[in-house]
This record gives C-alpha cells, structure tokens and sequence, in this order.
C-alpha cells in the first residue's frame, strides 16, 4: 500500500462507514427473532467516485443503504458502528445529528435516488412543484430564480424542460427515473445514494438512464453508492465495487478488477456464470440458496456453498485482507491474513 | 386452533379483555337456564324495589327480578345477534366470491342486486314487516329478514378480495395443477377472505343487535319474549325513568354495551392476527 | 409433420375509452410462429415493456382469446378449448412457468401441495403413485420431495422455488411449456442452473420450451430460435445465435447495443477519479 494513496485517500473520503451492524429486532407473539441484515460491514467512498455495491437478494445491501442515510424505523435498529459524513470539509456522524441538522443536511448534501420513481413524485402535483418540495429550501433564492436553475439544470442534463409542467403519470417510466435523476442532483449534494435505479426499466431505456446517471455525476462531482444486484450496471458505471454476501462485505476493489479478476470464490461464480452474446461456453449456477439472516451459518456464511470451504471456514469469519492495492477480500483460502494466498 | 387461542390470550391484551367481556356476558347468559322465574311470569316478585341484596339488579314495575330478565334477554339478545350474522354471513360469502371469480356478466348482474340492497332503507322496510305480520311477528322471522337485508356491504368487501385473488399468479397455477374453481375458492383463496368474514360477523352482530333493541324498544317486535330492547320497551311503557326506577334501563343498557366492546375487541384483536400478512411475519417469512 | 404449436397472424386488440372518444390499442399484431412436432427446441421471445410478449403467452395459454388469426396447438384450434375434459387434456400438454416464484405458491399452502394436485388430477394417479410421480418430477429439476416435503414458499430460495414449479409443470409429461420471464426474478448465482435446466428439458425429455425473456444474453445461451418483437410486432426472426450476433433491424440492433456487458468493466469511465 502505498503512503501518499493513503493519505490522499484519507483527506478525500466523504463517507465512511465502520463496523456497522443493523439489526430487525422483531418480537411476534412471543417469539424473537433477530434478522442480521447488516453485520459489521466497513466501506468508504472518495470524493468525485461512484462505488457500487452488488449482491443478491436478502444480502443486506438495501438495509445497509437504509441505515447509511439514517432512514431506518423499528424494528431495524443499529446495535453498533458509525456513519460519518465529510461534506466538503465538514465532517459529522449521521447518528449524531439532531433532527433539525439532518433535515438541513437532506437533498443538500445527501440525496437519494430510489428504485421505484413513481414513490418518489406525488401523483397529484405537477413535476415542478415536486422540485419545490425537495429544494426550494435549500436553494435559498426567491421563486424566479429557483425556477430558472432548475429548468438550467434539466437543459444541461438534456432533459426537455417541459416535463415541469407534466404530472408523473404522462411521463413514461425512463423519463420518470429521468426526473427522479435531475430531482436528487438539483442541489448538487456532495452524496448521492441510488438503490436500484435502473432496475424496472427496460433494457434500452436502462442504458440511457444509466448514461444520465453518470453525467450527472461527472457534471457535479459528487460521490455516489450505486446498488444493484446486475453486474452489468456496475461495469458500466462504477469505478470501485463492493459485493456483499449474507450480511458482509466479501470483496472490494476497483469493478475492472474485481470483475475480470474475481478472488473471492463467491465473486468468481457470479462473474463467470453471466452468459454473454457470443459466448457459447456452458455455464453453472451455485448450489444450494443464500442464508436466511435470521439463522446465518457460523464461520464464513459462504462456507456451505463454497468449493473450496476448510475447516477453518466452519469456525470463523475471516477478515477482509488487502490481496493488492485497493483490492480487498475476506476469504481464508483466498487471502489468508499473512499469508501467501492460494493460487 | 387451541395454539392459536392460547397465544391471543396470552399476547394480545384486547384479545384478553374482549374474551373476558364477551365470556363474562355468555356466562351471564347461561345463567338464565337456572333462573327461578320462568321468563314469561309477572309480578312474582315485589315490583320497583331498588337494587339490594336480596334483589341484585332491582325488581321491575311488573313485579319480576330485573337480575333474572336479564339472563333471558341478554341470552336472547346474543343468539339473535349471532343467528342472524351467521345467515347473512353465508350469504355474503357466497355471493362476494361467486361475483369476484366469474367476473364479467354474472359479476355485473350479482352487484347491480348486491347496490340494490345496500341502499335499500333497512329500518322503514322492518317496521313495515312488523305492521304486514302484527301477531305473526316472530323472532326467527324477524332474524331471517335482517340476515336477508344485511349481507349486501360485506358482499362487495369480500369480492373486492376474491377479485384479486383471481388475478393473481399462484392461482393460475391452480388452474394448471387441474383443480376445479371451487376447490380453489375454498381451498386456496378462503383463508384470505376470513379475517374479513370474521371481522364483519362482529360488525353484523352489533349492527344487528343495535337494530333489534331500537325496534324492540319501539315496540315494533314481539315484546312477550325478553330481550333487551324489550327490557327496556317495557320499561319506557312503565315510564320508569320517571317513576325513579332506574335500574330497570340501566342494567339491560349496561350489559349490552359490555357485549358490543366485547365483541369489537375480539373482531380487531383477532383480525389482525388471522391476517395472512401477519400470519406470514409470524412464520418466519418475509425478510426486512 | 404436423405443428406443435402453430401461430397463425395472431393479434389482439383491446378497446378503451367511451363512445364517443375510442382507442384501440394492437396489443399483438399479425404475428404468426410454428412449432414442429417431433422436433423440441426452445423458442425466445425477446421484447420490452408493451411489446406484447405476456398477452401472446396468455394466448397461447388460453387465459386469453386472440381478436384475430388462430392459434392452434396439435391441429386444435386454442381458443375453442371449452370443456372441462378438453381443458385437462390440453393442461397435460401444456405448462406454465411464471416470473415471480414467490408470486406463483401461495404463501400461505405448502409447496407439495401443487405438486400432488396435478399428479392426481391430471395425471390421474392414486395412492403412492402420487409421491412417485412429484419424487420422479422433482429429481429431473435436481430437487427431491425429501427437500420439498412439507416446506412454505418462504422458506426455500427464489431458484429452488422456480424449480419446483418447473417440476410441477412436468409432472404431466407436458409438450409444451411457456415460461414467461421464468429467470428475471431469480438471483443471478442461482439463475443459470434453472437456465441449463431448461435445456436438458428440450435434450432429455423433450419438451418444446417458449422462453419470454428481455435478456438476450440468456436467449442466445439457450434458444434454437429468436423472435424480436416491438410493439405488438414481430421485427425480426431465425436462428438465434444468427439474429443476436448480427441483428438486421434497427430495433434489434438497438437491443443489441442496449445490453450491458461486464465485458465492458475497466474501459475508461467517464467519472475515473485520476
């Protein structure tokens, strides 16, 4: 690892997230169950980076973006960990916040983009009033002039500045997700967090989207997390790339190379089992199912899918390991902590 | 069942309170099998004394026991209730899914009758059987003409459900499995529909109980057979808020909101539990 | 040879609006496929929201009725399919498999359930033949009803529950099955097995498969032949790896180049932090 990576690194991180376990704590009936959703994960975003997060289904990710923004509500609780923000030289701990310093921070400095732009728009008001709603306040300048920064906004983004005058439901679903798009940026926030954004769309509008996506990005220089559970997506628009597993983080490291060169066994599978045109190569799917949260296995919670699981596996979760720079991994076989690494 | 029963009871404190309600009014009831007095008798007892202990509840101005009319009207006044929110009740669910599944022309006709009965005034209509039957009036009578006036709201609810039950994917599957329509209603759709079925049997149950005791006070029923709206019936003919004899209005009021609160609770408390969403939680299933 | 499955310049239109002010919109237009009996291959269906693709596998179903054209599967005419016997007959033939696997149980039954429906009803089994047949079903899907038996919806994945529905959907020894989006549900580790399982149904036993997807990535992994359809029609068509390796019409091509490849990983991004 190289010092001044590290020590530009340090100065330049706008989220950092460490140790963070969140928890559904549900009691029915008398029975208790707790749902590990988020089980000591640790991240951090630089500045002008877009870090994408993939993973399957019940892995934790939407939790853990929950949780990052600090809209979480019972039964989901934070039983340990921080979230610390760094929004252009101020730096704070979400959870420390008082509700009047977190509203101020909302849309100004942290906005989302959520799966499901149609939840986003209130269907009975006009587009423009809903830019009003999210930003007005922050913008802090009279009507006229908020109005013609936003409509600036939509013209650099190459979005028709009509559609201000549209209700949501004449808008179709890629010019919706469009919207939603110009609607989180319009404050130029320093994060912006995207769950899903492409995901109901259809493979042509996708591609569009997703152009707009980092446009936006490259335009205002903000960091972003992306999460989808498409590999696709992330190779088109991430620069690094988490994948989680059951809970945790089991590799991270710049998309190109966890992509092309996947160390944990988990990755590995999902990368190579993605078939592609041209390519006729039989593929194979992973045995067995995802843990249920509720009731992880002990030790690493890939081990009982895992080819090439050893005993060690069985007993203990292993830590994430730098196997090269910026590329993380938390396998015992893989990258031991130490140790020479298995071929 | 009995899990199920144990887990309210134990969990649930509207649960618990609505069951100790209702049980104590269906005890209460019950009693009146080892009445003294046959309901019918008068003046067997001083009239208008003033509760004691000798008298509970008081005595009424027609010499009987207002503790003992009580269990009678109170017995009556619940099986009423319950025959005729079973009756409508069958006829809610029969029609409210028949509707929802088939869809097009027999959905459309069954509703055109279904808004008819709804907005049908269902007080002037009793009140003009009661003056067509005069003597003929009978309580099973009187029930079965409720429970064919009430059925037409929960009707529509229970469509509304079987509507999309139908249009959803696993019941396809039925269809493709082989199974014939009406196994898949009441094999694979009826658990969604019961927690409506039973909270509106609660909902009937007050409604019809409230309707029969303003008929009944009325007079517009047969007032020879005890119930509450009877009770007090006889009471307004003997003026006894006037007359200073209260306990005669007041405890036959009394119990019978005891019963409705009872029964409310119990129509929440258990709904929510019967409810395929919760009952989902509870198994384990949908992830946060 | 006779057709399994012929689709002869099917179209469906819907009407809305009053009598005044009508629309009609083409949900499917003038489209026409055939299957040939005897000869099993596996068929994408390859569209976008609005494309048509569900009200084609609806027809083809018979949980909807074509407005124009005829679709025929082994000579009978789908549509005119009324008795309850000739309906059980053409359920032996013909399966479904549904998107959402989650959707396609219901939550609230165990998941055997389905499966000894369908071998009593319509493959009229009795007593252990029952368990024999859904055992026998569920092992060609690399499940057993050890596994399955007694089990929720929830408590198997989303790639074990689309699997036991494909078993269920076997159990008759179908000709024909229409899967609609069988995969998009399914997460991306476990969707290949289901993927390969096709195949070995079109291999092993025969079995014509009608795959409705949007990915052409698994289309050209699998198909013998493509169908692209926009808007109701259908724009171009043939062998499958011809047709997506190189796309002849604009819509195709625009397909084509709409996939996102992590082929593409690594390339120089816009937002590079250098």
């Amino acid at each position: 690892m190289s010092a001044p990576l590290a020590k530009a690194a340090d100065a330049e991180r706008v989220l950092d997230v460490a140790n963070l376990r969140a928890y559904y704590q549900t009691w029915h009936f008398g029975i208790s169950r707790d749902v590990r959703a988020v089980d000591g994960v640790t991240l951090h975003v630089d500045r002008n980076e877009i870090y994408g997060l993939a993973g399957e289904s019940s892995c934790g990710k939407s939790t853990l973006i929950k949780t990052i923004v600090r809209a979480i509500r019972p039964p989901l609780a934070v039983i340990e960990g921080s979230v610390r923000f760094d929004f252009g030289g101020r730096a704070c701990d979400i959870y420390a916040l008082d509700r009047a310093r977190l509203a101020g921070i909302r849309w100004r400095h942290l906005s989302y983009i959520l799966q499901g732009s149609m939840n986003v728009l209130n269907p009975v008001r006009r587009v423009r009033e809903s830019f009003v709603d999210f930003a007005f306040r922050h913008i802090g300048k009279p009507m006229p002039q908020f109005l013609a920064l936003v409509e600036d906004h939509l013209a650099r983004l190459r979005l028709d500045p009509a559609v201000l005058g549209s209700f949501p439901h004449e808008l179709s679903g890629g010019m919706r997700q469009r919207v939603t798009i110009a609607l989180a940026s319009v404050c130029r926030p320093d994060f912006i967090v995207a769950d899903e954004p492409t995901t109901a769309l259809d493979v042509v509008v996708q591609k569009d989207v997703l152009a707009l996506l980092r446009e936006v990005q490259r335009q205002i220089r903000s960091s972003m997390i992306l999460v989808t559970h498409d590999i696709g997506v992330h190779a088109n628009a991430t620069d690094r790339l988490g994948v989680m597993y059951a809970g945790r983080l089991i590799e991270e490291g710049r998309t190109g190379e966890v992509i092309r060169e996947p160390r944990h066994p988990y990755t590995a599978q999902l990368v190579t089992s993605l078939p592609r045109i041209g390519d006729i190569e039989p593929k194979q799917g992973l045995d067995g199912a995802p843990p249920s949260l509720a009731a992880p296995p002990p030790g690493c919670r890939f081990h009982p899918r895992c080819p090439l699981a050893m005993e060690m596996c069985r007993r203990e979760h292993p830590p994430m390991v730098e196997v090269a720079a910026g590329h993380r991994v938390a396998c015992w076989v893989k990258a031991p902590p130490g140790g020479m690494a298995a071929p | 069942m009995f899990t199920v029963l144990r887990d309210l009871l134990r969990y649930r404190t509207e649960f618990r309170f609505g069951a100790i309600l209702t049980g104590f009014i269906a005890a209460f009831a019950a009693l009146s099998l080892v009445s003294p007095y046959p309901p019918h008798d008068q003046f067997v007892v001083p009239p208008d004394l003033p509760p004691s202990w000798s008298y509970w509840f008081g005595t009424t101005s027609r010499g009987q026991d207002v503790f003992w009319q009580l269990t009678f009207a109170i017995r009556n006044t619940m099986l009423f209730g319950l025959s005729v929110a079973v009756l409508s009740r069958l006829v809610s669910v029969a029609i409210g899914m028949w509707s929802g599944y088939k869809g097009g022309i027999v959905d459309r006709l069954l509703m055109s009758v279904n808004d008819t009965f709804i907005v049908i005034p269902l007080f002037p209509l009793l009140v003009l059987f009661y003056f067509v039957l005069r003597d003929r009036m009978s309580w099973p009578l009187l029930a079965l003409a409720m429970a064919s006036l009430g059925w037409a709201y929960d009707a529509r609810l229970i469509r509304a459900v079987a509507l999309s039950l139908s249009s959803r994917e696993f019941t396809q599957q039925c269809v493709f499995s082989g199974m014939r329509t009406r196994e898949i209603v009441f094999q694979e759709h009826l658990p969604y529909v019961l927690p409506i079925v039973f909270y509106t049997t609660m909902n009937n149950m007050n409604w019809s109980i409230g309707l029969e005791v303003t008929l009944s006070v009325l007079g517009f029923t047969d007032i020879d057979t005890p119930t509450v709206g009877v009770m007090i019936y006889w009471a307004n003919q003997h003026t006894a808020l006037v007359a200073g004899v209260w306990w005669w209005v007041f405890f036959p009021v009394l119990f019978v909101m005891i019963l409705f609160i009872g029964l409310f609770l119990l129509a929440i408390s258990t709904n929510e539990y019967i409810d395929p969403r919760s009952r989902l939680a509870r198994m384990g299933g949908v992830s946060g | 040879m006779s057709a399994l499955l012929d689709i002869d310049r099917v179209g469906m239109s819907y009407v809305s609006g009053t009598l005044l002010a009508r629309r009609v919109v083409r949900a499917v237009d003038d489209l026409s496929l055939r299957l040939e009996a005897g000869r099993p291959e596996i068929v994408a269906i390859i569209g976008e929201s609005g494309s048509g693709k569900t009200t084609l596998a609806r027809m083809i179903l018979n949980l909807a009725t074509p407005t124009d054209g005829v679709i025929r599967f082994r000579g009978t005419d789908v549509a005119k399919i009324r008795s309850n016997h000739a309906r059980a007959d053409f359920m032996r033939q013909v399966q479904p498999i549904f998107q959402n696997p989650f959707e396609a149980f219901n939550p609230l039954k165990r998941v055997d359930r389905y499966l000894f429906m369908s071998a009593r009803r319509l493959a009229d089994a009795r007593g252990t033949e029952v368990d024999a047949l859904a055992d026998r079903a569920l092992h060609q899907v690399g499940l057993s009803l050890a596994e399955i038996r007694g089990r929720f919806p929830h408590e198997l994945s989303g790639g074990q529950l689309q699997r036991a529905a494909i078993a269920r959907a076997l159990i008759t020894a179908p000709k024909l099955i229409v899967a609609d989006e069988p995969v998009s549900m399914v997460d991306a580790s476990l969707r290949m097995s289901i993927v390969n399982l096709f195949r070995s149904l079109r291999d092993e036993l025969h079995v014509s498969i009608v795959y409705i997807t949007h990915d052409l990535a698994t289309a050209y992994y699998i198909s013998d032949r493509v169908l692209i359809m926009q808007r109701g029609r259908a724009v171009e068509s043939g062998a499958a790896r011809e047709v997506l390796a190189n796309p002849q019409h604009p819509y195709s091509r625009l397909l084509k180049a709409s996939v996102l490849s992590p082929e593409d990983a690594g390339k120089p991004t816009i937002a590079a932090n250098t």
